[in-house]
């Protein structure tokens, strides 16, 4: 009886994967034919949600599907990117991945890593900054150099975004890049850009390293100052900030950057229809319109440059944050 | 400047705003208007409707629906001696002896225009004290913070109730609660048991539609079978404003004196409209030429309770649009709304949006405008409104949180936090124990512990440093000389039961 019963159990199971395949061959063409769910791991109103709802909103019209975008927020960003990795890779869910898809995984969060996506195209990188205090003594990142070397370790106080976070990786890369230990400077962790930066304006912390458009509402207010880029060039929306190799000849860049991806395991025809169409967003007036009004950084990756370029990002970030202390 | 507050009035005068002003007008006084369903509920139930307009609309919603359900909450009082929300029972014994009476009309007349002036009064206080407050916070670190938050905390046990040791033990599991998920200093996950969800924490609005819905519901499922049924009410009869007019001219400085006290109180982190309604009732009889009228259906303290508790409403957005810490719990959720709109309260509001902090007070003053005809209509009706069988309004709320819970999430994880939280809100109020410090302690809490320890890391450890600027010494004090006056009277108290007990 119980024989019986598995093996009607196993027949069923293989007809059942016998037929989900099927349409999964002949819906290529047809895709996609009901809305898809655009997965943001970050909270509405931030920048990855704005830019997942600029998005969303084009592709609707290209594709003529509602794009819905839904926010699942959380946990440093596992929540969401979970959300998007555990998905059924029919191409009817997609998300916004950012780079901490890279770092997560080291700081011991969650087993998710680059390779449990299928990429779609990179969309958008933006650099860390180096913000000061209107009323700090630094007029230029020199200064500053200087007195982080001659400052006794721990006396400076820099904030950006969480322990571990992106920013505060950018503080590390630049203080080893001069030759200085992890923590010459004292990471503080802030929830965010703007707290740091109310911080930065009261006179907590000395440093903001998170990226110019953040520090943007303060600089504007004339009460704190941005010194440099870290990114490896100059930004187009910042063109008098000198990058740190040709202001102070330290040779260290970061970006983070999004990208659209799904669950690994999509079809092939689905992925390149979603593909080119993320091509032609990211090309399209409207969003380029729309990134350089919030000064959001404009960059653009196809889906297997994209996804080398996850690979590589995920090891050099391993690298940083083993040398931090950080990974777990 | 006057460049803001013409894109604040452009942003305010859309068709589409003023639509949702007028709807979640009627909405407030609807739920205001029943009683057991209170203004945080109203403004709770509105919060997943809102999530999906852009910042101005959604903010009108709230602002509109929580003051005109304070005021509502009258209404019932007046009819049937059931005050609608909590922030009118503190002088329900005088508009409900007014009504038997005959002067139902002059009993909500001052309600309806005394209100609408209380709040104005404090939409004042709000406009001018915000933004000035918010440029001396500029200068705030994380030490003053943490400061506040304690300040915060401590209001929510000794000024906002009268049973300290229990609202102690809410504010607990609210600050339990909050330290489930990443902890915010070193990123390390706390109490998730491995689960992705758990590792978001506990999200705050389902939390709060479980305590402050789910648990109304419950409590109604548990009496839907034993309560009478409301019968036939009192009509409202004669001129609404005719008689209320003179009689709030007579009392004018009532009005004056309510109001300020009303907003200030609202102003106080963890207290809200219904303890400004009772202190002020209390301060009115005190300096009264006729206390022992109180109680007998007497107009005075009506007037100045009712001007009060509307007043609360624009007062406690100060500390929350201010510090991002909640006047009352209506203002956490505004907190909660805010952050999800990109509009991180704290002192940097004012610089990054300012048009949209203008609109908002744009909007209450508007909403206390619109009070006074949607009151009128409110009274003329309510007769039909406390009809509404429990069998079909609670059915309705019940769908309306579920719906909710879920779009905060989008997952079950939200339903489940929200049925959790509603279970545990009905037996904690069964038991006498205040819910509100709950979700003070949910809100407040994790800004608590990440201000102590940024503070720690700042100094190195040094606990001296939490002293060491003038404005965190001033504040540190403060809460020192809080709990040590509770320590005090604790002891005083606990010394006389022995006395006795000798």
């Amino acid at each position: 009886m119980t024989n019986i019963s598995r093996r009607g159990l196993l027949g069923g199971a293989a007809a059942l994967g016998a037929a989900s395949a099927l349409p999964g061959v002949a819906f290529g063409a047809d895709y996609p034919s009901r809305p898809v769910q655009v997965i943001v791991p970050w909270g509405a109103g931030g920048g990855t949600d704005a830019t997942g709802r600029i998005i969303a909103s084009i592709l609707e019209k290209q594709l003529g599907q509602p794009f819905n975008v839904v926010n699942r927020t959380g946990g440093s960003g596992v929540v969401g990117h979970s959300a998007i990795a555990n998905a059924k890779p029919d191409g009817y869910t997609i998300g916004l991945i950012t780079v901490e898809i890279t770092m997560m995984h080291y700081a011991g969060l969650t087993d998710l890593t680059p390779a449990n996506y299928t990429p779609l195209g990179m969309v958008n990188a933006d650099s860390p900054g180096v913000t000061v205090s209107a009323k700090a003594p630094y007029k230029n990142i020199k200064d500053l150099a200087d007195a982080i070397k001659s400052s006794k370790p721990g006396a400076l106080k820099a904030s950006g975004t969480g322990q571990g976070g992106i920013w505060h990786l950018a503080l590390i890369g630049w203080l080893r890049a001069m030759g200085l230990e992890a923590n010459h400077v004292t990471w503080v962790p802030s929830e965010g850009a703007a707290p740091a930066m109310q911080d930065l304006v009261a006179g907590g912390v000395d440093i903001v390293t998170a990226s110019l458009p953040e520090a943007r509402a303060m600089t504007d207010a004339g009460r704190a100052v941005s010194l440099a880029t870290m990114g490896s060039a100059r930004e187009g929306l910042f063109p008098d900030l000198p990058t740190l190799k040709e202001s102070i000849g330290v040779e260290y860049s970061l970006e983070t950057w999004r990208g659209l991806a799904g669950p690994k395991g999509m079809p092939t025809d689905v992925a390149a229809t979603l593909e080119e169409a993320v091509a032609a967003v990211y090309n399209s007036s409207d969003y380029q319109e729309f990134m350089k009004g919030r000064g959001f950084g404009l960059r653009y990756m196809d889906a297997s440059a994209y996804g080398t370029f996850m690979e590589r990002a995920d090891k050099s970030m391993g690298e940083t944050m083993k040398a931090a202390g950080l990974a777990r | 400047m006057s460049d803001v507050l013409l894109q604040a009035l452009t942003l305010v005068l859309d068709p589409y705003v003023l639509l949702v002003v007028l709807v979640s007008g009627a909405f407030g006084m609807f739920v205001g208007a029943l009683p057991g369903l209170t203004a945080t509920m109203a403004t709770a139930l509105l919060v997943p409707i809102t999530f999906f307009m852009d910042p101005v609309p959604a903010l009108a919603a709230i602002v509109t629906a929580s003051s005109m359900a304070i005021f509502a909450g009258d209404i019932p009082g007046a009819i049937l001696r059931m005050p609608g929300t909590p922030a009118s029972a503190a002088y329900v014994e005088d508009s409900f002896r007014l009504g038997r009476k005959g002067e139902l009309n002059l009993a909500l007349g001052i309600g309806v225009v005394g209100s609408a002036i209380g709040g104005l009064f404090g939409v004042a206080l709000l406009i001018f004290a915000a933004p000035l407050l918010a440029e001396f916070a500029l200068n705030f670190t994380s030490f003053e913070f943490f400061w506040l938050a304690a300040l915060g905390l401590s209001c929510a046990i000794f000024i906002a109730s009268d049973r300290p040791l229990k609202a102690f033990v809410a504010l607990l599991i609210g600050l339990g609660a909050a330290t489930i998920g990443l902890d915010p200093a070193a990123g390390a996950p706390r109490f998730t048991f491995g689960s992705t969800e758990l590792l978001a924490g506990v999200p705050f609005i389902p939390a709060m539609i479980g305590l402050f819905a789910i648990s109304e519901v419950l409590r109604g499922v548990w009496k839907i079978s034993s309560a009478p049924r409301v019968g036939e009410t009192p009509k409202v009869e004669g001129s609404i404003f005719g008689k209320a007019a003179p009689m709030l001219w007579r009392y004018r400085l009532n009005v004056l004196r309510g109001s300020t006290l009303g907003s200030l109180i609202g102003a106080l982190p963890g207290a809200g409209a219904d303890i400004a309604a009772w202190m002020s009732y209390a301060v009115s009889k005190r300096f009264s030429k006729q206390p022992e009228q109180y109680g007998q259906g007497h107009a005075e303290g009506l007037v100045d309770a009712s001007a009060a508790n509307n007043s609360a409403v624009g007062g406690s957005w100060i500390p929350a649009l201010v510090f991002g810490i909640p006047g009352d719990s209506v203002t956490a959720i505004v907190i909660g709304v805010l952050y999800m709109k990109g509009m991180n309260p704290g002192p940097t509001v004012f610089l990054q949006n300012p048009q949209l902090i203008y609109a908002v007070f744009v909007i209450f003053i508007l909403a206390n405008l619109i009070m006074v005809p949607l009151g009128w209509v409110a009274i003329r009706v309510a007769g039909r409104i406390l009809r509404v069988p429990s069998g079909i309004l609670f059915p309705l709320i019940m769908t309306l949180c579920v719906v909710g819970a879920f779009a905060m999430t989008n997952s079950v994880y939200g339903i489940i936090v929200m049925l959790s939280f509603g279970v545990l809100g009905w037996f904690l109020e069964e038991n006498g124990v205040p819910i509100g410090p709950i979700i003070l302690g949910l809100v407040i809490g994790p800004l608590f512990e990440r201000m102590f320890m940024t503070s720690m890391i700042k100094a190195d450890g040094e606990l001296l440093a939490f002293f060491e600027r003038p404005m965190a010494a001033a504040l540190g004090v403060l809460v020192v000389l809080i709990w040590s006056l509770a320590a005090i009277r604790a002891l005083r108290l606990s010394g006389a039961w022995l006395l006795t007990r000798r």
